[in-house]
């Protein structure tokens, strides 16, 4: 089974007139798709937020100006909450309004309505938060969370603290072998989502109603309830139009849907817009988690890896939050594809006063695969070994075990995943190239680099078991089949996906499927729009619901075992006629013999994993550090592709920002520990002029979990950009650069230290 | 917020001679950045559809531009391209197409931004700007235009009118490099143009004009007077980086440092030398 499909002309012809049109296409192409900030209702008010301004303290009051005229407005603080002050998440340490204790600037004080959005600036300058702040100085770092004499902000500063081990690393130790020794690091990320964050709230028939751009509708429905002690009935969540979240919009949204509820709820249920400007989203709202990796490898003199050994901190900021998982997903991940017998990853996440770190594509494993694949490079130039030949001798094989104790089954062949990579792009050939070429000392030196790595689909261990997720199709009289799920569109290409695998299943055209809008009170919980787990968990879940609605139009409306699509929306209308519109909701199976024990880190963390080969060509401008990537390469065996362009799209995209984490978008904090660079125009991303030709080639297994043996692919392409930029700038200048982003500033600075 | 939309330059100088408090906007791409949604906001006078600031035209000396030439104009106008490359190139560099569509050289000077990316190039030509008021009209070379950080010589009632750039001398170096965080729609942190006519111990002109290196755009003089000052040869990296010590006031900021500014701006001054480099002596120069 081997197919591929690219975007360079250089390999043929793309797929891209053959696949189906997205869903979401025609209303995003015209703009009449309706964001959060386009949906208006009479009387609604516009409501704004006052913020902490010191990184932790205590309030001591609140004043309001007099020349302000407050009757006018909505005023809301923690004591307005009818439930629980707390945003509700993993554990519930974070309130919705601080009342008194805090831990960080820009923590949510006050909220302000008004009809009028242009009274609400004046209004927020008249509001005086007196804020005393804590007597030892804030921990923005993580060897300053780690000493044992700085501020405390959660016990220990550290909130979760996981072991992975296999075999024995001390026992490896005594062995005769080569043993390879760095620190890693990698920097903040911000999503940057076209459309910044925003929530609408009402009370509709007694029953509150938010809209808004989320990823996760069940997440914020929870929250609802446990803020405003209202019942479930009571609450109503919706999806609007999501302009980008890629995991930005897992948490946050409920801590936005709670504010704009708790103001309509004190102005009679009046509707209440709260939608952030860019610089506020980017202030206040989670980030890619910052990390430090000690990674120690041990190795035979011919590269076989005989420890891994790495000590990896993440730093979670002030409150929990999703901490624990983007760190137990970062763990399993540290150690790479590899075969070796003897690995110990040990994992903290620390507490720092800085604003919570969360979700973002790749969730720990960029982080941890950064570390790993750098490391293995240098090991390579310290063994004298080409990197390639390197990591093929080491890359897990059917049969072999993984380092999370995973058995890897056929067919899937990592050996010809690497092959393909090195063939697309003549790697060989330009290793050897370039080496000459930077024996001129020219301005410009040339790189070439690589990273091996896999990225697992799903909730990491037995997630997917706790959340039980349901899913279904509904259909009327016309035979059109809605497929019912609280999965999200967020421009991922969700619905195309999903319509193309329920029309597959059905037997019938892409054109007879649609997918209703994402409403608590209308679909069931699929669980969250996350952890490239829609097309291999939620998929799978449809196909069932589509096997079971054929069984239904068999037994109740006479479908022939061999059908047409007119014969199936016949069969459609009596099943209709008999007993009305008919919904089918299947449930989540866990794949069987997939075990997992959290407690030591061992059995089989993922369903499937998608695996891959990224290649990256550079060009350094010595005479300034600048960075262009030239030429990059990505295959990636990922059991299926559904649907050829949403695939290429996330594979493509993934990789655009990869490239922004490995060289452009460096987060700065201030003296307060929010986001200093907090505007488009000097946190920097790359644009279309600074992204190179990317060849995207899938190879298809079929050894994934979802429809048709697909994994899932959406985080994969976020793993493997950073390392092989950093591979190829090292390669190119022969320095030692152990961190992203990799700056201009950091590059000349490198060079420096290389020619010392 | 109220929104003064003149068609006459009379109009406009005398709208602003009433109302001096009045914002001038012309493209808008630097001012609807900075406004907060959430505040009544200013009063602005829009210049843009006062037809006499427009367009680019050749005099013999050399090009007069509008203050409300876009940077698409200018970066495609056949005499810019010609004669004065450099600032063509600063305009193609300024932000991205779209924003090239609508900001103008008035506004790049006007903002008086450190970072403008076409201020180097004016610096470097030797332009000179006209500021219009009801009561007179006066020119004022472009290196004594900016005042201070953002701030300008420009008097509340006045209107930037035209800037003037001179041709060069056949034979001259145009030389313009921005360094930004990525190719395109960056700020820069360090924008170095560079006018070079003659040969080391013989220079008839030697002008850099510097962005991102101190409070305002800078014409670095002691560079200049350092090179040309050198009879033999070019001055070597220890002379042009005290030079450039003297000039730049290089600051840590939130896109860079200073020691990477100082850094770069030594490397591409050798890069804008780079034809009499390894050349020393009087056969140099060509």
């Amino acid at each position: 089974m081997y197919t591929s499909m690219h975007n360079d002309s250089r390999f043929g012809t793309t797929p891209l007139k053959d696949a189906p049109l997205r869903k979401d296409g025609m209303e995003k192409v015209r703009g009449t798709a309706r964001y959060v900030a386009d949906i208006t209702y009479p009387g609604m008010l516009h409501a704004v937020t006052a913020r902490t301004r010191l990184p932790g303290g205590t309030i001591a009051s609140i004043t309001f100006d007099d020349h302000v005229p407050w009757s006018e407005y909505v005023v809301v603080t923690a004591r307005d909450i009818p439930g629980i002050n707390a945003v509700k998440m993993i554990e519930t340490d974070q309130p919705v309004l601080v009342e008194t204790h805090y831990r960080h600037a820009g923590e949510p004080v006050v909220l302000i309505a008004h009809p009028d959005p242009q009274a609400l600036a004046d209004a927020l300058a008249a509001v005086h938060i007196d804020e005393r702040p804590y007597a030892k100085p804030p921990v923005f770092a993580i060897e300053e969370a780690l000493r044992a004499d700085t501020r405390r902000i959660a016990a220990d500063n550290v909130y979760r603290d996981y072991l992975m081990e296999k075999g024995s690393v001390m026992d490896a130790e005594k062995e005769s072998c080569q043993v390879f020794e760095a620190e890693y690091h990698t920097g903040a990320q911000e999503h940057l989502y076209i459309e910044p964050q925003g929530m609408m709230a009402r009370m509709e028939g007694g029953i509150l109603t938010v809209e808004g751009s989320l990823q996760c509708p069940y997440y914020v429905h929870a929250a609802l309830m446990y803020a405003t002690g209202l019942p479930e009935e009571r609450v109503r969540v919706l999806q609007c139009a999501t302009g980008g979240a890629f995991g930005g919009k897992e948490e946050y949204p409920s801590h936005i849907a709670c504010h704009a509820a708790l103001v309509t709820m004190k102005a009679g249920g009046r509707p209440v817009a709260l939608i952030y400007g860019r610089g506020e989203d980017m202030a206040v709202t989670p980030k890619r988690h910052p990390s430090r990796s000690r990674v120690r490898l041990g190795a035979s003199r011919d590269g076989r890896l005989r420890f891994i050994d790495i000590d990896f901190v993440i730093d979670g900021g002030a409150y929990l939050t999703l901490s624990p998982v983007v760190l137990s997903r970062g763990v399993i991940h540290a150690a790479g594809p590899y075969r070796c017998d003897n690995v110990r990853v040990r994992a903290r996440a620390v507490a720092t006063n800085h604003p919570p770190f969360g979700a973002f594509r790749g969730f720990g494993a960029p982080q941890s695969i950064f570390a790993l694949e750098a490391a293995l490079d240098e090991l390579a130039r310290m063994l004298e070994m080409e990197p390639d030949v390197l990591r093929r001798r080491n890359v897990l094989a059917p049969g072999d075990i993984s380092p999370a104790g995973q058995r890897i089954e056929g067919p899937l062949d990592m050996q010809r995943v690497i092959g393909q990579a090195l063939e697309a792009c003549d790697y060989h050939a330009k290793v050897e190239a370039y080496r000459q070429w930077n024996a001129q000392k020219g301005a410009i030196r040339k790189g070439i680099g690589l990273a091996t790595f896999y990225h697992g689909a799903g909730f990491t261990g037995n997630g997917e078991l706790a959340l039980r997720s349901r899913a279904g199709l509904r259909v009327g009289a016309d035979g059109l089949v809605e497929i019912l799920t609280s999965t999200t569109e967020m421009g991922q290409g969700m619905q195309t996906t999903l319509s193309g695998i329920v029309a597959e299943a059905l037997r019938i055209p892409y054109e007879g499927v649609a997918v209703a809008r994402p409403d608590t009170r209308d679909v069931p919980n699929s669980g969250p729009t996350v952890a490239s787990r829609t097309c291999m968990v939620v998929g799978a879940i449809l196909a069932r619901a589509a096997d079971d609605l054929i069984a239904r139009l068999r037994a109740d409306a006479a479908l022939p075992s061999v059908y047409g699509y007119g014969e199936f929306r016949d069969a459609c209308a009596r099943l209709h006629a008999a007993g009305g519109v008919t919904t089918i909701i299947a449930d989540y199976r866990h794949p069987a013999g997939n075990e997992w024990d959290e407690s030591v880190f061992q059995g089989s963390p993922y369903a499937s994993f998608a695996w891959a080969c990224y290649v990256a060509e550079v060009e350094v401008d010595a005479v300034t550090g600048e960075t262009r990537i030239v030429d990059f390469t990505a295959v990636q065996e990922v059991g299926r592709v559904v649907h050829a362009t949403v695939a290429a799209g996330q594979i493509e995209g993934g990789v655009v920002q990869g490239i922004g984490y490995a060289l452009f978008e460096d987060v700065r904090f201030g003296a307060d520990g929010q986001m200093a660079n907090n505007r488009i125009t000097n946190y920097i991303i790359p644009t279309s002029a600074d992204i190179p030709p990317i060849r995207v080639l899938f190879l298809e297994s079929r050894h994934g979990a979802g429809p048709g043996g697909a994994a899932g692919i959406g985080e994969l392409p976020m793993d493997g950009p950073a390392p092989a930029i950093i591979n190829a700038i090292n390669a190119a200048l022969g320095t030692e650069i152990r961190h992203v982003p990799a700056m201009p500033e950091h590059i000349l600075a490198a060079m420096d230290r290389r020619s010392a | 917020m109220r929104w003064y939309a003149p068609r006459k330059l009379h109009e406009a100088l005398a709208l602003l001679t009433e109302r001096p408090d009045l914002i001038p906007i012309a493209g808008g791409t630097d001012i609807m950045v900075g406004r907060d949604p959430r505040a009544c906001g200013h009063d602005y006078l829009s210049l843009a559809n006062v037809a006499a600031l427009r367009g680019i035209r050749e005099t013999p000396a050399g090009v007069a531009i509008g203050a409300l030439a876009t940077m698409t104009e200018i970066g495609r106008h056949p005499i810019v391209c010609r004669a004065l490359p450099a600032l063509a190139a600063s305009a193609r560099a300024t932000g991205a197409f779209a924003i090239q569509n609508r900001a103008t050289l008035g506004g790049n000077i006007m903002n008086a931004s450190p970072a403008a990316d076409n201020a180097p190039v004016l610096l470097a030509y030797g332009a000179s700007v006209s500021l219009m008021s009801v009561a007179r009209l006066r020119h004022v070379p472009y290196e004594n235009f900016h005042s201070g950080y953002k701030v300008t010589v420009r008097r509340p009632e006045e209107i930037l009118g035209e800037i003037f750039v001179p041709y060069a001398p056949l034979g001259a170096r145009h030389y313009f490099r921005k360094v930004g965080t990525r190719r395109a729609q960056a700020i820069s942190k360090v924008g170095l143009a560079a006018l070079l006519v003659g040969r080391p111990g013989a220079w008839e002109r030697v002008r850099f004009g510097f962005s991102s290196v101190a409070a305002t755009p800078i014409l670095a003089c002691a560079l200049a007077a350092t090179i040309t000052g050198t009879a033999r040869g070019l001055p070597d990296d220890e002379g042009l980086a005290e030079a450039l010590g003297r000039d730049l006031a290089a600051r840590d900021d939130i896109r860079s440092t200073a020691e990477y500014r100082r850094r770069i701006a030594l490397n591409l001054v050798r890069e804008a030398l780079a034809p009499w480099r390894h050349q020393g002596g009087c056969d140099a120069g060509q």
